[in-house]
């Protein structure tokens, strides 16, 4: 098994840094330190105060242990909440970015300059704690669509800001929920105005570079009604000693009729074999089908994390509402991933759909987690959940807690799992066949994760499969 | 006949698995063009000498040597046999979840083509190459879009098999037991589809345990493998004595000898 277990547990690729200057408020949480970030933001009062009172209920909460994860102890006040790169354009011109922050991010593949930017995808570039560049602005603006850094839309935006902010996630949701709420420093936001077909895909990278800080970023989307978006999330970070904590909140409104397609491919440095480093991602993700005929699909590839803890959510408040989530989470050498979905069907006759598949290799631990919850309203809902886990080696594990919490007699629920173990005769049936093993691993492997990478938009579905070091072909399309 | 040149030469083959040896000292040499069988009852090694032949990393070559080609075929990795021309139909071929029968076997095809300095064929030069290949046998495309085995029954997994042989044309193509599990017609669809793939530079290796796949596929040699060597060669009439008495006469013999 040596060979498929190498090919699995390939380097990380993206663990250099970035030599750059960069202010970095000393370690630390007080609400003297969230003054001081909502001071450098420029941010109006009621966001101030919006801030002081996540923090005072942080205060108040715990860190959650259910999870079925293990790390040793975090210190909050070690950890420095802000860090940004000094030289920052004033105005909106790319011209003015640093030019070591554009090398960084075409190095990541992520071109921001004007003549190299990715057709057909307007990018925001977020670098520590602060959106560095959001390509296609102009552009979008003339369909009516707003993509710019969220800290740039509480003071342009205040209005569509203050109406939906932590009305999906409330600023209590949780221990890291509320952190966020507290401290976070950037993140994209979006509107899609009625009827708006969004034009472009709409995506967001996501780079810790600075040592010692956390990012804790917060994403909001609004879909009004009739509207249509795809939005994408690529994260990466330097391979460091030290682990660092991401702790972001990501909501998401549909309004009646919109859809949001919401897609992941999680690539923060995982730690090395030994499990020294890594970033714990400790994340809270929920959408909210507000309005009748709506839709909201999750999918993400989680490869990267120390420690992964999320689970992206629907509430299908609206009649008709659609909720989907397409999974792939891969834990190697050390990775320990704890995460799913929550399904909350509200409305009448709504729908949800769970696809979820684990991949463990080296001593990964991969937890699939996730609630099917009908309540007493939800006349004619139905789930579909399908749950698989994959095994490499013989020292990892696969764990499924599936919770199901039913209100409505109506309900109709499926529920579907398997496990299996990439075998020495599968390997051994495509190398007679003339396949490296290699090329075996990936094949199988690619045809394990198809219906997820199938949900990916073209352009990021090669990005997926490469990064689980499988070629694209045959998986999707 | 005129004797083809030696496309296999195994000498004094002797295998374990899992510590068990199984092989004990197996001589066999394939010409080019031959068809030979391999018979012998449950648990003489048959199965394990078409896998050793093929490279399967759970047996160990405990001695002897085995020439394909005039190369070291032992020390070659199953890839690397199997892009020099060895083929092997599988007694039980794998499930392949989510990949289609279609990509998969253009995927190995293209790595034969690499390997011989062919350029690789794409989606749709694959079908038209595909299209001629089933025409050939007399096959339809109905398995191709399915993926690899999966939800295939016993029969279907080993024409499935037979497809491959087609498509992937070894020089050396080893059938462990492809006749167990197939009812009447099956077997002989694909007892034809072998008989049609036979040619002056493809060789055959059939292992069976009975003898009717060779009511339909005439072997130029039988070999009979019992207790882990070959204990008798001739001809296809030897088939048909195995079949009116059995194996004990011949594991007698070796008792005796």
């Amino acid at each position: 098994m040596t060979s498929i277990e190498a090919h699995v547990q390939q380097p990380y690729k993206y663990g250099f840094v970035t030599d750059i200057e960069s202010e970095v408020v000393p370690a630390g949480l007080n609400e003297d330190v969230i003054r001081l970030i909502s001071g450098k933001k420029g941010e109006p009062e009621w966001m101030l105060e919006w801030r002081l009172k996540a923090y005072r209920n942080w205060l108040k909460m715990s860190e959650p242990h259910w999870p079925n994860v293990k790390y040793g102890p975090i210190d909050y006040q070690a950890i420095s909440y802000y860090a940004a790169p000094k030289k920052l354009p004033k105005l909106d011109s790319l011209d003015q970015v640093d030019p070591k922050l554009v090398a960084t991010f075409a190095k990541l593949g992520i071109p921001i300059e004007e003549q190299k930017r990715l057709t057909g995808v307007a990018v925001d570039a977020v670098f520590d704690s602060v959106s560095v560049a959001t390509t296609f602005q102009a552009e979008l603006a003339k369909y009516g669509v707003i993509f710019c850094p969220i800290s740039q839309a509480i003071r342009e935006h205040a209005d569509l800001v203050q109406k939906y902010l932590g009305t999906v996630v409330p600023h209590n949701d949780n221990f890291f929920a509320a952190l966020n709420s507290a401290v976070f420093t950037d993140g994209s936001f979006v509107y899609v105005p009625k009827g708006v077909r969004c034009p472009l895909e709409l995506s967001t990278y996501f780079r810790i570079n600075a040592s010692s800080t956390g990012q804790f970023e917060r994403t909001l989307i609004i879909a009004d009604e009739g509207s249509h978006v795809s939005y994408l999330e690529g994260c990466s970070a330097p391979m460091r000693d030290e682990h660092q904590l991401h702790a972001a909140v990501v909501e998401l409104v549909a309004l009646d009729r919109a859809t949001i397609k919401y897609s992941t491919i999680q690539n923060w440095y995982p730690g090395d074999e030994e499990g020294k480093g890594g970033i714990y991602n400790f994340v809270t993700k929920r959408g909210k089908c507000a309005g009748a005929n709506s839709k909201i699909s999750w999918t993400q590839v989680e490869t990267g994390s120390a420690i992964t803890w999320k689970y992206p959510g629907c509430i299908l408040q609206g009649d008709n509402s659609i909720g989907e989530f397409y999974s792939v989470a891969v834990t190697s050498h050390r990775q320990q991933a704890d995460t799913g979905t929550k399904m909350i069907h509200l409305g009448k006759n709504t729908r949800s759909t769970i696809v979820s598949k684990g991949i463990s290799a080296g001593r990964g631990q991969n937890t699939y987690r996730g609630l099917v919850k009908i309540m007493k309203g939800a006349e004619g809902a139905r789930n579909y959940s399908q749950c698989d886990s994959m095994l490499i080696g013989d020292k990892c594990g696969a764990h499924t807690f599936p919770y199901i919490d039913v209100r409505n007699s109506t309900a109709i629920m499926e529920h579907e799992a398997s496990t299996s173990k990439i075998g020495e005769d599968q390997i051994f049936y495509l190398r007679q066949r003339g396949l490296s093993s290699e090329d075996a691993v990936s094949m199988i492997v690619n045809g394990f994760c198809k219906e997820v990478f199938k949900e990916l938009p073209m352009e990021f579905a090669v990005e997926a499969t490469r990064l689980l070091g499988i070629s694209l072909e045959g998986s999707v399309g | 006949m005129k004797k083809g040149k030696a496309l296999l030469e195994v000498k004094g083959l002797r295998v374990a698995v899992a510590g068990n040896e199984i092989l004990k000292g197996v001589d066999l040499t394939i010409r080019d063009g031959e068809v030979h069988a391999i018979m012998g009852p449950n648990g003489s090694g048959k199965s394990t000498l078409a896998q050793v032949l093929a490279g399967h990393p759970a047996y160990t070559v405990l001695a002897g040597t085995a020439q394909y080609e005039g190369k070291d075929l032992l020390d070659m990795k199953p890839e690397e046999r199997a892009r020099a021309g060895v083929f092997l139909a599988f007694q039980y071929p794998v499930e392949i979840r989510g990949i289609t029968n279609s990509y998969f076997l253009r995927s190995a095809l293209n790595a034969l083509r690499r390997e011989r300095g062919e350029p690789e064929l794409d989606p749709i030069d694959f079908l038209q190459f595909l299209e001629q290949k089933l025409k050939a046998i007399g096959w339809d495309d109905s398995m191709m879009n399915r993926p690899v085995n999966e939800g295939f029954s016993g029969g279907e997994k080993k024409r499935n098999e037979i497809l491959q042989l087609a498509v992937l044309e070894p020089r050396l193509a080893i059938l462990d037991e492809t006749d167990s599990g197939l009812d009447i017609d099956a077997l002989k669809t694909v007892a034809e589809t072998v008989n049609r793939l036979r040619s002056p530079d493809r060789a055959f290796l059939i292992v069976t345990h009975y003898q009717r796949l060779l009511n339909y596929i005439t072997p130029d040699v039988v070999h009979v493998l019992a207790d882990g060597r070959i204990v008798k060669s001739g001809g296809p009439e030897l088939a048909q004595e195995l079949e009116a008495r059995g194996y004990d006469w011949l594991r007698d013999g070796v008792m005796v000898s």
